[in-house]
């Protein structure tokens, strides 16, 4: 079962196509989600799959992973047309898909996770030795370094998803499908996963990449497929196009604009905070102006996250000091915080952010009820006006104002986080990672809204994992690292600067 | 259904007509599927017993359903914050304690002493779920033995017999021909749904029940929240003790022996999830509904009392399932 990887493998040759995929078309009531796209991948490319949310990468990724049905089309692997029922049979067909949200079962083992529904079985007894070795030798052959005895609940998710690299190519997979596989990644993490994706595709495997990152795709991929509206655009060798070029496929509108124009902040300090100590922060001092947006650069772990906790009253036992509009603040929980003008936008919308079986109304007006209250009973017809202006302010598209945000696509329910916290009264903003996740034109949209807030005297404290976007938005940066600022620039430092300082 | 929302300038991804229209119906059986089932059983009722559509019938299934409703509507509130209230059951046993052994006393100290016993038990159980972080349904099992354990403690095992006078017409009093009992049920459970719908707490009970950490992130009080819906759901259950007692003219410490499975079966066949989050009052009264219903169509039918039992259980199992397919094949 198991495979050697030999780093030093035959390039893949031009033409050698393992993957065509024809005139496909998927319907859903309503939408059309992916129309007669047409596209091959090579044996043993790295191929992005690009589009905006909606584009139909999801549809065309479940179709291939058999976890949902096409209409029409054809899909022709290796040579042989199939079409998948389930993602079983994708799997035993050869292409194995590893979503976001990771199919890894934590209770169980990480050997157990790999071999699962396919353990080895001697005499009636599954056969843990041969699995250990194997899986050993699976894990071995990508470069992944993992504990086999570290319970699986205990790996990171860049761990986990190596696991689901093994389990893939312990049912021999042609075909790696990874959906979004940096997204909850740190910087050094991503490293180590590209190390992998090239030690697969120098194998022979063509991994199928889908990612809104656009600096990866030119880091890791050969050749990238846009789609638009459920239609295909262009396959392009990635060597011979830029960042532009790339956006205008996949928007039809040009890069120039992306970030917005941030409007001169004004001389008022609101947050002041000066040598803050919380759990993982040490002797931090800034202040952030009204009208100023503050860019937050920092790896994964540098303590962005925990700083913005701590400032919003949400961080464990220590309770943070710093002054908000020149008074001395020390939240002790969040709605603490709230009550002294803070609103904050967590960096996991699902877990954090919304509760995804509620109707967007109740998800838009939780942190405002209070205001919505005469004689203790809430003002229905007040709350359905409130909201109801917010979602046409941010255009949040949404068949009517009862649709459970789970229904959302994530461009629409990282902007319902958004018209939470704007329908409250705050002085100061954190935004921790406010467009992970979402498409190209949510996130230009987004990058408006807080020129926005911050143009209506706001500040803004902007927490973001893309360089590119925390230089392009912030009047100011200041890097982190290790739990302490390290440097401070004013507008438009380079990247090589803003990295220079929170890894070098 | 109204199309408002479409953004200004972006076009949204179009939803065409016969989409919402499917969605429209997808979420009226979702919340009315179990109003459906009931009103085919209420329909098979009438037609398998001539005596079952009579006044005199309808009335007693109401008297007999309120003690058990008003449980369960206490109960809606914990399982929509994602928790589990298995102490109800004695909670009421020991209410009806309390009151059969003040029946000397003045209606309004009996009336106060019983509900604040209530909510003296919802108060422990809520802080043990919230400051201990022990998980409610080991937390409500410790209580329900505990209150057990006292309840026969302090009757010596021996039921006290009397009750009340002066609360008498709450377990057996009539208002124009409805059983007060009734009347409790319907006010009480017309209360709790006003709560949840139109008031804060209410939006915060869901909220937590939906996402404890985006609700705590969004300045919600969780614990005082979750310590509330237990304090609802004592004091709920201790006003069904008081009703017990006062129809009984007893109380007796094994008196609300499994009331809390009953209770717990009428609101999850009232479609409320028991993960939190989704369902309500509404739901939880037509499970109550439902089930008292059953058993006096089953009695009707002179059905053994063992078999009621069966067709009981199935016929729980069978409501969930039904609405559970109706709801995800629209």
């Amino acid at each position: 079962m198991s495979r050697g990887f030999d780093s030093g493998a035959a390039a893949p040759a031009e033409n050698d196509i393992v993957l065509r995929v024809d005139s496909l078309s998927k319907s859903y009531p309503g939408v059309r989600a992916v129309q007669d796209v047409s596209f091959a991948c090579r044996r043993g490319e790295v191929h992005a799959l690009l589009g905006e949310n909606g584009a139909g990468k999801s549809t065309l990724i479940k179709i291939l992973s058999g976890a949902v049905e096409r209409d029409t089309g054809s899909i022709t692997l290796d040579g042989q047309p199939i079409a998948p029922a389930s993602p079983i049979e994708a799997q035993r067909a050869g292409i194995s898909t590893i979503f976001q949200e990771l199919n890894i079962i934590t209770s169980l083992s990480s050997v157990e996770n790999i071999f699962l529904g396919r353990e080895h079985v001697w005499f009636g007894t599954v056969d843990r030795r041969r699995m250990r070795r194997e899986a050993q030798g699976l894990l071995d052959s990508i470069g992944a370094h993992i504990d086999l005895d570290t319970p699986v609940k205990r790996l990171s998710i860049a761990e986990q998803q190596l696991l689901e690299i093994a389990k893939a190519l312990a049912v021999s997979a042609k075909i790696v499908i990874m959906d979004e596989p940096t997204a909850a990644l740190s910087e050094a993490e991503v490293v180590l996963l590209f190390a992998v994706i090239r030690k697969l595709s120098g194998s022979g495997v063509t991994v199928i990449y889908v990612s809104h990152r656009l600096e990866e795709i030119f880091q890791i991929c050969d050749r990238a497929t846009v789609l638009k509206d459920g239609r295909f655009i262009k396959t392009v060798n990635v060597d011979e196009v830029d960042r532009v070029g790339l956006v205008r496929l996949m928007v039809g509108r040009d890069f120039d604009a992306f970030f917005g124009a941030a409007a001169p902040a004004s001389q008022n300090t609101v947050l002041d905070v000066y040598g803050l100590q919380a759990p993982g922060v040490s002797d931090v001092s800034f202040s952030i102006n009204a009208g100023e947006v503050v860019g937050l650069a920092g790896l994964v772990g540098a303590g962005r996250t925990e700083l913005a906790m701590a400032l919003f009253g949400a961080a464990p036992r220590q309770h943070a000091r710093f002054c908000l509009n020149g008074r001395e603040i020390s939240p002790n929980s969040p709605r603490d915080a709230i009550a002294a003008g803070i609103a904050f936008l967590p960096e996991d919308r699902k877990h954090q952010g919304l509760v995804l079986d509620l109707p967007m109304r109740f998800n838009m007006s939780l942190v405002v009820l209070g205001r919505l209250l005469r004689f203790g009973l809430l003002r229905l017809a007040e709350e359905r006006r409130v909201v109801s202006n917010l979602a046409r302010r941010l255009a949040i598209s949404a068949p009517d104002l009862e649709v459970p945000v789970r229904r959302l696509s994530g461009g629409n329910q990282q902007k319902v986080v958004l018209a939470k916290w704007l329908a409250s009264a705050f002085d100061l903003i954190i935004l921790d990672e406010p467009t992970r996740g979402v498409d190209v034109g949510a996130k230009v949209e987004i990058y408006t809204l807080i020129h926005e807030i911050a143009k209506a005297g706001k500040a803004v404290l902007l927490i973001s994992s893309e360089l590119p976007e925390v230089i392009g938005v912030s009047h100011r940066i200041l890097a982190m690292k290790n739990g302490r600022l390290v440097a401070e620039f004013g507008a438009g430092p380079t990247e090589e600067m803003v990295m220079e300082a929170i890894a070098g | 259904m109204t199309m408002s929302l479409i953004a200004k300038d972006k076009p949204a991804p179009t939803i065409s007509e016969r989409h919402v229209r499917r969605s429209a119906l997808a979420l009226f059986l979702e919340r009315y599927g179990i109003l459906l089932v009931f009103m085919a059983l209420f329909i098979a009722a009438s037609v398998a017993s001539p005596h079952f559509l009579s006044a005199g019938n309808l009335l007693n299934v109401a008297r007999q359903v309120a003690i058990i409703g008003v449980l369960s509507v206490g109960m809606t509130f914990v399982i929509l914050t994602g928790g589990i209230d298995l102490s109800v059951g004695s909670v009421l046993a020991v209410a009806a304690l309390c009151a059969a052994a003040l029946k000397s006393y003045p209606s309004v100290v009996v009336l106060v002493a019983v509900l604040l016993l209530g909510a003296a038990c919802g108060l422990v159980n809520g802080t043990i779920v919230t400051r201990g972080r022990v998980q409610p349904f080991i937390t409500t099992l410790g209580t329900m033995t505990i209150l057990i354990g006292l309840g026969l403690t302090a009757s010596g095992g021996e039921p006290i017999l009397g009750a009340p006078k002066s609360l008498v017409f709450l377990g057996r009093g009539q208002f124009a021909g409805v059983p007060v009992q009734a009347i409790l049920f319907a006010i009480v459970a017309a209360l709790a749904g006003l709560l949840l719908k139109i008031t804060r707490f209410g939006r915060h009970v869901y909220a937590v029940g939906g996402n404890e950490e985006a609700s705590r992130l969004s300045g919600v009080s969780v614990d005082r929240v979750k310590v509330m819906v237990y304090m609802i759901a004592g004091v709920l259950a201790a006003l069904g003790g008081l009703i017990m007692a006062e129809h009984l003219n007893v109380g007796e410490a094994n008196l609300g022996k499994g009331l809390e499975l009953d209770a717990i079966a009428a609101v999850v066949v009232g479609g409320t999830s028991l993960s939190g989050g989704r369902g309500g009052v509404g739901g939880t009264v037509i499970g109550v509904l439902l089930i008292g219903v059953l058993n006096n169509l089953l009695n009707l039918l002179d059905v053994p009392a063992y078999t009621q039992l069966v067709l009981k259980g199935c016929i729980i199992i069978s409501a969930v399932l039904i609405q559970e397919r109706v709801s995800r094949k629209a």
